[in-house]
């Protein structure tokens, strides 16, 4: 069956928005316990771009951004990655760190072992909501961590989507500490063949 | 001022002399810079995977290595090129996240290479220079008058090959 983002229905989005935003907020619950603070979101958006929007969704290609990137196995493989621009990554690094006034897109060690394992929070909390929803087994791997041009970046989750059409599927997730806001994309790319696994799951088809 | 035209990702295009082509954040994609030393017209491809036999949907030849180098070769000469003195460099083909159990997915920049490699001898155009491999992105941009392609990096330099 031949199945692209062209054709994708509308109620699909809706239950992966759905998921994001039950997600979000496991991530963002475990996000404040962490560091302790009361932490608010917004409902993720959930978008279509075409290939030739992607790289500009965060500025131009060759901007630096942070990815995060952890891969998923058990009932469905793929990847799930988080990308931060450079200023949203470096104030949640100080939201996680305490710092108050840190700027700049040097980080050091412990700064990107702080952003690892945020993106590691986030990712395994969207992770666990859909495995709770559908009953599949998801199981995360450790996660990895580049700070390079966006275009490079996006082009990891667009080229797992390249094999299904011209667009790729992302949630935006916006969260906030009183008026710092954070900003960041959620990429889920499952392979090819864990399509079925996942609609299948998640009743759509 | 020359003109710069720029090539999206999954995209490719040919312009005459002069003018310069140039793609952003190559990641595991691969620019297939191409340039006819006589006539000085010059082609460049963004490609993001290497085969259009595994793909389910195929409606955009520029995605894919094999069909990407064909399409973009034929637009060549249709502003006069010729393919026996085309001449071809290739960047791009980084593994931006490393691990251990790597999946198809992970090692796509790799097999990209080696499939517009393979593409190019078969329509037997000669590969001059390569700038593929190590785990960072790279903007390219491909120069008519003296066929030269530079290479940007964040970290790793400047390079023209």
């Amino acid at each position: 069956m031949t199945r692209n983002f062209n054709n994708f229905n509308s109620m699909y989005l809706d239950v992966l928005k759905e998921i994001g935003n039950i997600g979000c907020g496991n991530a963002v619950t475990s996000l404040a316990k962490m560091i302790n603070r009361k932490i608010q979101m917004e409902v993720p958006k959930v978008k279509i771009l075409d290939f030739k929007e992607v790289s500009d969704v965060l500025g131009s290609a060759d901007e630096p951004v942070v990815g995060i990137m952890l891969n998923v196995h058990g009932s469905i493989t793929g990847s799930i990655l988080f990308i931060l621009d450079i200023k949203h990554a470096r104030m949640l690094v100080n939201m996680l760190m305490g710092y108050n006034n840190r700027i700049g897109a040097a980080f050091d060690e412990i700064e990107l072992s702080a952003l690892k394992e945020m993106g590691n929070i986030l990712a395994s909390s969207y992770l666990s909501a859909l495995s709770e929803l559908t009953k599949i087994q998801v199981i995360p791997s450790v996660p990895d961590i580049s700070i390079d041009m966006a275009g490079a970046i996006l082009s990891v989750p667009a080229i797992g989507f390249g094999k299904l059409g011209d667009s790729v599927l992302y949630i935006e997730t916006e969260f906030y500490e009183d008026c710092t806001k954070v900003v960041g994309d959620f990429f889920l790319v499952p392979e090819l063949e864990s399509y079925d696994v996942l609609l299948k799951a998640l009743g759509v088809v | 001022m020359q003109k710069i035209v720029k090539v999206g990702m999954a995209d490719f295009k040919a312009i005459e002399h002069p003018g310069i082509l140039t793609t952003l954040g190559l990641g595991s994609c691969v620019g297939i810079a191409l340039f006819d030393w006589k006539i000085k017209v010059i082609g460049l491809a963004h490609i993001m995977l290497p085969s259009s036999s595994s793909a389910r949907n195929k409606d955009n030849v520029a995605k894919f290595a094999d069909t990407a180098a064909i399409q973009l070769i034929a637009q060549m000469k249709r502003k006069g090129a010729n393919t026996k003195d085309i001449v071809a460099k290739l960047a791009g083909g980084a593994k931006m996240f490393n691990f251990t159990n790597s999946s198809d997915i992970l090692n796509v920049g790799e097999r990209n290479v080696a499939s517009a490699k393979n593409v190019l001898e078969e329509l037997r155009i000669p590969i001059v220079s390569c700038d593929t491999g190590g785990n960072y992105g790279r903007t390219i941009e491909l120069h008519s008058d003296d066929g030269l392609l530079h290479i940007k990096t964040i970290g790793h330099g400047v390079k023209v090959i």
